[in-house]
């Protein structure tokens, strides 16, 4: 990583998207909320690769689509630096946000599903400079075969239709299109899990590669603990829509301090069969509709305490660079835990 | 199943390029070619239009042409003789004298010979090429334009050709039933067209814009279809003043039948568009930051064409079936427009279909059009289906 | 460990350890573009007791393999070949490929000897009637009892399966439930009538992390305490590694490679599997350059000549690899098969012997 980039990209503070849940009938009121992603901040610095973990419910998915404005926030800042100057995606008005739009890209997860199947892979790739008015004609047609080449693909295979490639080169095909308006911030949005095991490398090296060429910053989400090992700086990992834990990847996967995080890292079955798998966390994973009070982990941790059943944590440093939101793991108020 | 590449450069085989560069439309129709009903269904159709559009070169005789002398004559017989090539036998009339039924007994001796692309009554085709050929009819040089006497004394009758037999005013009902395809089949695709601007327009704003639009707009097409069509259809077609000229009447009835059509594709397009919207693709071209418009006709629209085809394909037969029972009935078209409706009208009475079957030859024609609209709907909407091969 | 009738190996599974036998089985898929043979020749031996697990990518076959047990393959899709023969406890044999649909025998085994539990626990189950509902469906199907004796068997495989408070959850939805509870359901509802065998098609892969975890512990257990025999279908070598015995990887329809698991994940010695292995993202790798297979799996439709891997295998050799039949599973040690003409020269410094 570049430390001598210290000014953040990304800024996100206290982020949070609440769904309303209505009563059924012709007059709806509200019923309920799912705070589907919920007080969640982090930075994100130029050039680096965070990952978001975390199961079904937790919020990832969500977060990374509110960043990127697909939702609209309920609350909190999203502080994004672009030419010099930080601007808070969460309150511009939509008519700001096309100019931006160039800056930040998504990559989806169904390799099915994200490509328009009416369109030449051509122009599905060539779209979105023709968006943003900067290519036309040869210059267009010279850019995206340089783009799909740089991704592994070949030139003829702009006449193409996304039905005639293979799950992984569509994923292929969805990153060129991502990152022909040279993006500073990627969001992945599980972009390897539904592909083929054997092709999973391909697309992650392909990825690791381009970050690195493009300088890109990328928010990484997914549920596979593994796969994050290898593409991410940093991590987060979250459940029922907070971040429970923060911290470098190495430190996360060595002292992992959340139970949460210790039971995932212990639930992924390990492909050594002298290995058993030492701990199997009890209960659902958590509805983010139906939060208990207190920890939202209360009910499955296998280290509950009082204090978790009435009063939520907040996510406090308790390393340099690492955080965790966890009564039991963070010190008593007023102190630091040194640990070197 | 996807057609998965192995990456070997040079190696891909000439066929999977091909099948790969096709785009929606061609792989529609390839799939369609297996279907032999809806391609032989489309073949028929196509035969019955340019039998509509050409309908004064083929029909023997102009529409509202008559011969009083051959009142509801029955269909003749065309024969062949190596002699006389195709020809048919002369019809004479014969008045019972107690019933004053009239029956026609065919004269072997007396006969017409038929020839194609023969000289017969003038007419200007679609109102503007003025010509005489007929595909087929009597042929005049072989006729001698004597007098209206022979032999005996008893008054000849002009030859006259009914391939299918005449009315009650001696209209040669094939004629007719040819100049009447004209009318419904036309009425069917004009219809369709209002049909399908508003209810794309109103599908696609509904669908896309949601909320509170969407509502509003569903319950408005609920209580339109809550009324029963054939009332509706009837309330409205007498509402069109009978003192209006034909061409006026006749827009006013296709009009009439689109107000009440629109609505079933409105709602699938909504639904489609509902769905779609929600699909990745979209939201990517949301975040490149594509316009509504872009997204909705560019990305979401061209999803759903193979629908509306089909659906509007289904959709004429039942337009068809509007204007012929609106006709029928006398609340549509009038005489002297001639649609296989009109001509059904004079099938209103028992007796005359029991003593002249022959006037009810119109329903064949309708029947097989609708029919043939239905398989080739069906095999499109067979073809269309999953696009998205996973 | 069972191989093919044609190894030049005696033949040392005894049959009476053996639940299910598959020999030789070819299914064929009719399509537009022609015939697909989507299992083409695959011989395995379910020994009773243990799990045997089936692993492989996308269009390997797997669940076709496993469908043709049940005789759940339809049109366009037929068992062009070879034979399915099932050993129940009682000792005798049913030969599975050669009962007829009207067969009385094919219903009784379905569910009630043979059982299997899907992917997706949501469109498994059904959403119109309650839980108890359906697992009493699948009791008194297949044994004779009433229907409250049913709904106490019923009860009594829900407390089994760990979902607490079964006498409540009897009446509820599945709708109700979460994903890892409907997939206990599916569990209890393939388990109740105590099958020989249980074919699981990739139980956790729609399954959070955590709550695979519990699932597999559960799957284990369960198997101990019954004795069913499993087949466990799957794409993950992680729940291969630790939920089953003995291992087939399959690649387009064949099988490359059989062992046991211990030897199979530690000793592998076809190239796809070696490859499968390097590539997974494990958690004790350092972050570097994550290998992969080169290439993408070919379509069933273009079935590569010669031996189907060889197109991404890094130890291709022209003339040999490309050309003729595929080759067939050999021996290569004690219970280990592998399909590969260059297994030797691949690894020749491996002693067989220490593998085991």
């Amino acid at each position: 990583m570049d430390s001598s980039l210290h000014i953040p990209l990304l800024q996100v503070k206290g982020l949070c998207k609440h769904f309303p849940v209505y009563n059924q009938g012709f007059f709806k009121r509200q019923a309920g909320l799912v705070k589907a992603c919920d007080d969640v901040t982090f930075d994100l610095m130029p050039g680096e690769t965070l990952g978001l973990v975390g199961e079904s419910g937790s919020g990832k998915t969500t977060t990374g689509r509110t960043i990127l404005r697909a939702l609209q926030p309920t609350r909190g800042q999203v502080l994004f630096r672009t030419n010099g100057s930080a601007v808070d995606l969460a309150a511009l008005p939509a008519k700001q946000l096309k100019p931006l739009r160039a800056h930040m890209q998504m990559i989806f997860q169904d390799p099915f599903s994200s490509l328009n199947p009416r369109m030449a892979v051509g122009d599905i790739v060539g779209e979105p400079l023709v968006i943003h008015g900067l290519a036309k004609g040869k210059n267009l047609t010279d850019r995206v075969v340089a783009m799909l080449e740089k991704v592994g693909l070949k030139p003829e295979h702009r006449t193409r239709y996304p039905h005639a490639f293979s799950g992984g080169q569509r994923q292929r095909i969805g990153i060129a299109r991502a990152l022909i308006l040279h993006p500073s911030l990627i969001v992945a949005d599980e972009p390897v899990s539904a592909l083929d095991v054997s092709v999973q490398g391909q697309v992650i090296n392909l990825l690791r590669a381009l970050q690195q060429e493009l300088g890109l910053s990328c928010l990484f989400i997914a549920h596979d603990l593994s796969v994050v090992k290898h593409i991410c700086d940093r991590v987060a990992v979250m459940y029922a829509g907070k971040i429970v834990e923060l911290a470098a990847t190495d430190d996360l996967f060595t002292t992992p301090r959340h139970p949460y995080t210790k039971a995932l890292l212990s639930a992924v079955p390990s492909p050594d069969p002298d290995k058993k798998m030492s701990f199997v966390l009890e209960g659902e994973v958590a509805d983010p509709g139906n939060l208990p009070p207190g920890c939202s982990f209360n009910p499955r941790c296998p280290v509950v305490e009082e204090e978790c059943m009435s009063e939520a944590p907040q996510l406090e440093e308790i390393r340099p660079g690492h955080f965790v939101r966890c009564h039991t793991e963070q010190c008593p108020k007023g102190q630091w835990i040194r640990e070197e | 199943m996807t057609t998965e590449h192995v990456q070997r450069p040079g190696e891909e085989g000439a066929e999977q390029v091909e099948a790969a560069s096709l785009s929606q439309w061609q792989l529609i129709r390839r799939r369609l070619t297996r279907h032999k009903l809806a391609v032989a269904s489309s073949y028929v159709l196509v035969l019955l239009y340019v039998l509509a559009a050409f309908a004064e070169f083929f029909a023997p005789y102009p529409a509202l042409w008559k011969n009083l002398d051959y009142s509801y004559s029955p269909p003749q017989l065309v024969r062949f003789s190596f002699s006389e090539g195709l020809y048919v036998n002369a019809l004479n009339r014969h008045v019972d004298p107690i019933t004053y039924r009239r029956a026609y007994v065919e004269d072997e001796d007396t006969t017409y010979s038929l020839s194609f692309f023969v000289k017969g009554e003038p007419y200007k085709l679609w109102g503007v090429f003025p010509c005489d050929r007929h595909l087929i009819g009597i042929d005049r040089k072989a006729f001698v334009d004597g007098d209206d006497m022979d032999a005996a004394g008893e008054s000849v009758l002009e030859p006259v050709f009914y391939l299918l037999g005449a009315d009650k005013y001696g209209r040669d009902i094939c004629s007719r039933m040819i100049y009447g395809a004209r009318i419904s089949l036309s009425v069917g695709i004009i219809a369709i067209a209002a049909t399908f601007i508003f209810g794309i327009v109103i599908g696609v704003i509904s669908g896309y814009v949601g909320g509170a639009t969407d509502n509003f707009i569903q319950r408005s097409i609920e209580i339109i279809n809550a009324f029963p069509k054939l009332p509706l259809w009837l309330a409205l077609g007498a509402a069109v003043p009978p003192e209006w000229s034909p061409l006026r009447t006749y827009f006013a009835i296709t009009l009439v039948l689109s107000l009440v059509g629109w609505t079933g594709l409105a709602r699938v397009v909504r639904g489609k568009m509902l769905s779609l919207r929600e699909e990745d693709y979209a939201l990517a071209a949301r975040l490149a930051g594509a316009g509504h418009g872009r997204i909705m006709f560019r990305h979401l629209l061209p999803g759903f064409t193979s629908h509306i085809i089909v659906s509007l394909t289904l959709t004429v037969p039942y337009m068809i079936l509007g204007e012929t029972a609106l006709s029928f009935l006398g609340l549509g078209l009038r005489h002297p427009v001639v649609s296989w409706g009109v001509m059904l009208q004079d099938c209103m009475n028992m007796q005359v279909i029991g003593n002249y079957p022959w006037l009810l030859q119109p329903i064949v024609f309708f029947v097989l059009t609708i029919l043939c609209f239905n398989f080739l709907g069906d095999g499109l909407r067979d073809a269309a289906d999953p696009y998205a091969a996973r | 460990m069972a191989l093919p009738a044609n190894s030049t190996v005696e033949r040392t599974a005894d049959r009476a350890d053996v639940v299910l036998e598959i020999e030789d089985l070819h299914v064929s898929f009719r399509t537009e573009t022609g015939v697909v043979r989507a299992v083409d020749g695959v011989t395995l031996s379910v020994p009773r007791g243990r799990i045997m697990g089936l692993v492989g990518e996308s269009g390997c076959g797997k669940s076709v393999t496993a469908y043709s047990v049940m005789r759940l393959i339809e049109k366009p899709g037929w068992i062009s070949g070879g034979a399915i023969q099932l050993h129940p406890r009682d000792g005798t044999t049913i030969d599975v490929t050669a009962l007829s649909e009207k067969d009385d025998q094919l219903y009784d085994l379905r569910g009630g000897k043979v059982s299997m539990i899907f992917q997706e626990p949501m469109t498994a189950l059904s959403p119109v009637h309650t839980v108890g509902n359906q697992i009493g469906e699948a009791i008194l199907l297949h044994q004779d009892v009433s229907s409250a004796q049913a709904e106490r068997l019923a009860i009594d495989m829900l407390r089994k399966v760990g979902i607490p408070g079964p006498e409540t959850r009897i009446d509820q939805y599945p709708f109700e439930m979460s994903g890892g509870m409907r997939q206990r359901v599916v569990i209890a509802m393939a388990l109740v009538c105590n099958p020989e065998l249980l074919i699981a098609d990739e139980p956790t892969t729609a399954l959070d992390v955590t709550i695979q975890a519990q699932i597999m512990a559960l799957m284990k257990g369960l198997q101990r305490d019954l004795g069913t025999s499993i087949l466990l279908i799957t794409h993950d070598l992680g729940v291969v590694a630790q939920m089953v015995d003995d291992v087939a990887v399959m690649y387009l329809g064949r099988i490359v490679e059989q062992a046991d698991v211990r030897t199979l994940m530690k000793h592998p010695r076809h190239p796809y599997t070696e490859g499968l292995l390097a590539s997974l993202p494990s958690l004790s790798m350092d972050k570097e350059e994550l290998p992969s297979i080169a290439g993408s799996v070919p379509s069933l439709l273009e079935i590569p000549p010669g031996c189907p891997f060889h197109p991404r295998c890094p130890y291709c050799e022209r003339g040999r690899c490309d050309v003729g039949d595929p080759p067939p599973l050999r021996e290569w040690a004690q219970g280990h098969g592998v399909a590969c003409v260059r297994a030797e020269e691949i690894h020749p410094e491996t002693n067989r012997e220490e593998e085991s």
